[in-house]
């Protein structure tokens, strides 16, 4: 278990494997269907800074208790409906980490190889694991425009676990895996 | 409004949503064991594991993603829908404001989230009438809940026979090759393991209603139709060896199970609907007395 700390660096971000299992402290920042549709179209500019952040496919349950915001379940959500942009994404804004669940596509693992980005899979419907590692909300963005599932979260964390599914190298395990059951299923047939 | 209904109700999805049904949990501990140690599959397991332990402690939520929230409701003739509507939907408004569901109601033409899981079809009801001839039993009225998630959601898919693609026939291998290609193209994306509800016939509607309906079946029941039996017992035995796994990150443990019903049909249609369920698969009933006191869990 590698611990992924800021800051994080062209450099570390591209020593990472297919595989590699590791744990997150810093911030991340929770980005969605809404957001990502925003961006593409220009309907709201960005208003936190990405460059060289970690970005997490996420609609958390949050609730307000005594005017702090309370963190109640926080999984990953399915990636490849972000594959269409996130290319723009990670080009435009720095990211050199995309957390989510079920892996991304050939242009996503473009950018991770031309810009130096990975890609890290938690595990879907783990909303407690998860949320216990979230340890502040720093802020919310665009809450009003989009509503709290499709907000930009900002979350500190410490020791969020993640797998590595693809890397800057041009692996992606999401390929493998694809290729190898439907060999399997081609097999089965016969 | 009947207070003690809309206290049930309350309750019904807050276990719903924070505990697996007996035969689900045991269903995927099963399913680890299964699974190499230091294997990418078994860490996707103790965390699945970890994490069933800390939403029933803290009757916090499974799954961020509540999902839509579906009513299978049997009253007794002469029972008040309005009332039974209205109560649970006071309930949802509660949950979600406690946490227990997420908000999950979104206006498909605005894009604003209704912010208490209300709207035009949300919460969805079905409503059948008990035994046409009522006996004490049969005063009391069962609810069933599902909650499920858009990720898995999104891995339901209908078929339309003879697929030219799948080289699928109107004929029961037709429908096999349909179930298997339809896991083959979830791969992870619906959090496997997955579980499989299926309708072979009816229209593209009942169908997908139909195999929705085939969630609420406890995955260690037997099918009383010999043939879908069967089918259920092959597609599961074939999907286990595709090494999708948990996550699709590889692994022995694809399908958690695979519940098939069947629909009369048209003769120019013959559709295989399939929903797809994650491997949280957030079912739970009760039964309710004439005052809407929860007398007994149904799973």
């Amino acid at each position: 278990m590698a611990l992924l700390t800021p800051p994080f660096t062209e450099e570390k971000i591209r020593s990472l494997k297919v595989g590699d299992m590791v744990e997150i402290s810093g911030v991340l920042f929770t980005a969605r269907d809404a957001v990502h549709q925003c961006l593409h179209s220009g309907k709201y500019p960005l208003p936190c800074n990405w460059k060289d952040a970690i970005i997490y496919h996420c609609g958390p349950v949050v609730i307000k208790d005594g005017g702090k915001w309370i963190v109640k379940a926080a999984g990953p959500t399915t990636s490849i409906r972000e594959e269409p942009y996130e290319y723009d994404v990670i080009k435009n804004f720095g990211v050199r980490g995309v957390i989510g669940k079920g892996g991304m596509g050939a242009k996503t693992l473009q950018a991770c190889k031309e810009f130096g980005c990975v890609y890290l899979h938690a595990i879907g419907g783990a909303a407690q694991v998860y949320a216990q590692k979230i340890t502040n909300v720093n802020g919310v963005y665009l809450y009003d425009e989009v509503g709290s599932p499709e907000a930009i979260w900002e979350f500190q964390v410490k020791d969020f676990p993640a797998v590595v599914t693809m890397d800057s190298n041009g692996n992606s395990l999401h390929e493998e895996i694809l290729k190898l059951s439907s060999e399997r299923l081609t097999h089965l047939r016969t | 409004m009947p207070e003690k209904l809309k206290s049930s109700l309350l309750e019904l999805i807050q276990r719903t949503s924070s505990e697996l049904p007996k035969d689900v949990e045991a269903s995927i501990r099963r399913a680890v064991s299964h699974e190499k140690v230091g294997s990418r599959a078994r860490y996707a397991f103790d965390i699945i594991c970890e994490n069933l332990e800390l939403a029933k402690k803290a009757k916090q939520p499974i799954c961020q993603d509540t999902g839509s929230i579906l009513f299978f409701v049997k009253a007794p003739i002469g029972s008040n829908q309005h009332e039974f509507e209205a109560a649970a939907c006071e309930a949802v408004k509660e949950a979600t404001a406690y946490g227990y569901l997420r908000q999950n109601s979104v206006d498909s033409l605005t894009g604003k989230n209704s912010g208490n899981n209300l709207g035009p079809g949300n919460p969805y009801f079905h409503f059948e009438q008990n035994a046409k001839t009522p006996t004490r039993q049969h005063a009391n009225t069962s609810v069933r809940l599902i909650l499920k998630g858009g990720g898995c959601e999104n891995c339901g898919t209908q078929y339309s026979l003879p697929d030219k693609r799948l080289d699928a026939q109107r004929n029961m291998d037709g429908v096999s090759k349909c179930l298997l290609d339809a896991v083959l193209q979830a791969q992870g994306k619906g959090c496997a393991p997955g579980i499989l509800g299926v309708c072979v016939g009816g229209d593209r509607a009942t169908g997908y209603m139909h195999s929705k309906e085939q969630l609420l079946r406890p995955l260690d029941d037997k099918n009383p139709n010999p043939e879908l039996a069967k089918m259920e017992g092959d597609v599961m035995d074939k999907a286990n060896k595709l090494f999708i796994g948990p996550m699709g990150f590889g692994g022995e443990c694809t399908l958690l199970g695979c519940k098939i019903g069947a629909l009369n049909r048209v003769p120019a249609s013959f559709f295989v609907s399939i929903s797809y369920m994650c491997w949280a698969d957030r079912r739970q009933g009760a039964e309710l007395d004439e005052e809407g006191k929860i007398v007994k869990w149904l799973y």
